[in-house]
């Protein structure tokens, strides 16, 4: 399938929920509504024509001073089509949470607390939404553009991981 | 060392404080604690172009039976915890020596987000090594000066511990 069949194809499956369908550079491209697209997300698994079985990355973009400011970006790929498809969908930075992916692929668990940790993007119904790069202490989202470039943070205190609760 | 006096039959007289701080500085056993670029350099140091071990330094796997910690590389924030626990588990009398600019003050990534800008903000530094990285003979340079730290101890008076959190 071309990149124009399958961002037909996909648009076709996700009918209204698909905002926009390109294919820059030959990459298939779609940017979806949040409103309903757990729903969108579970048919790209299921239909047997895209049967996209792999979520290669998820990531995160912010866009200040655009509204919606951040764009969660998903990547599949379909190991028996053997074709890729990338999911755009923005989100508000007042509102910034989307629903979790983990019960459809599982690579989504790392890939989702990593853009929780960096991006402060919230995922409902994550099982273990913590920071998986930085400690528990931090304080803000650091690849946001608006965190400020000589911002320190503090040192905690000593941790004994025997005696307390020390999450990794 | 200096020796008092010397025999004819090769017997020598030194100081309690002198013969330990002897034995202690030949046999500078370093911390295997290579955090970035700079544990390359730590390697070759120990590698037979520059071979430390001459001077009695080798290296360990455990804290435990570790002299020296070399905190070779950049120390995030997050590491800055561990490197506190590995610092108390080691045995006094123990000696640090911060190598390269980002263990020193956190060099070229002194204002990244993750980064702890020097490794004193956590533990006591004997030793400043500088250098993005430094070669092995400014890292084996630091060992000797640490050696000549050592012979300057007194061990009939504990050593002052100093507070690790100013």
């Amino acid at each position: 399938m071309t990149a124009e069949e399958l961002v037909d194809k996909v648009r076709s499956v996700g009918g209204k929920l698909v905002v926009e369908a390109t294919t820059p550079l030959g990459d298939a491209t779609v940017v979806i509504q949040r409103e309903g697209a757990l729903g969108f997300f579970r048919s790209l698994r299921s239909d047997t024509d895209l049967d996209f079985d792999m979520l290669v990355d998820l990531t995160a973009v912010d866009y200040l001073g655009r509204e919606p400011r951040f764009e969660v970006v998903y990547h599949f790929m379909s190991l028996s089509k053997g074709h890729r498809l990338r999911v755009k969908l923005p989100v508000p930075s007042s509102d910034a949470r989307v629903h979790s992916l983990t019960e459809i692929w599982k690579s989504a668990n790392w890939l989702e607390r990593e853009a929780f940790d960096m991006m402060g993007i919230h995922f409902d119904g994550h099982p273990d939404l913590r920071r998986i790069l930085m400690y528990e202490e931090f304080v803000g989202y650091p690849l946001r553009k608006d965190y400020p470039v000589d911002k320190r943070q503090p040192l905690t205190e000593e941790r004994d991981p025997i005696i307390k609760d020390w999450k990794f | 060392m200096s020796l008092v006096n010397s025999f004819s039959q090769g017997v020598v007289t030194t100081t309690a404080d002198q013969f330990l701080n002897w034995t202690r500085k030949s046999s500078v056993w370093w911390m295997l604690f290579g955090l970035a670029c700079c544990a390359i350099e730590l390697m070759q140091t120990q590698g037979p172009r520059s071979d430390v071990d001459r001077f009695g330094a080798a290296p360990r796997a455990s804290p435990r039976q570790s002299d020296l910690m070399v905190v070779a590389g950049t120390l995030t924030l997050k590491m800055a915890l561990r490197t506190k626990v590995l610092y108390d588990q080691m045995p006094e009398p123990r000696y640090v020596i911060s190598m390269g600019a980002c263990a020193s003050c956190g060099g070229l990534f002194q204002l990244a987000y993750s980064v702890c800008d020097g490794v004193d903000k956590v533990i006591p530094v004997d030793v400043y090594v500088p250098g993005c990285p430094p070669r092995p003979e400014a890292l084996t340079e630091g060992i000797l000066k640490l050696q000549e730290k050592m012979m300057t101890e007194t061990w009939l008076v504990k050593r002052p511990t100093v507070e690790a959190h100013a």
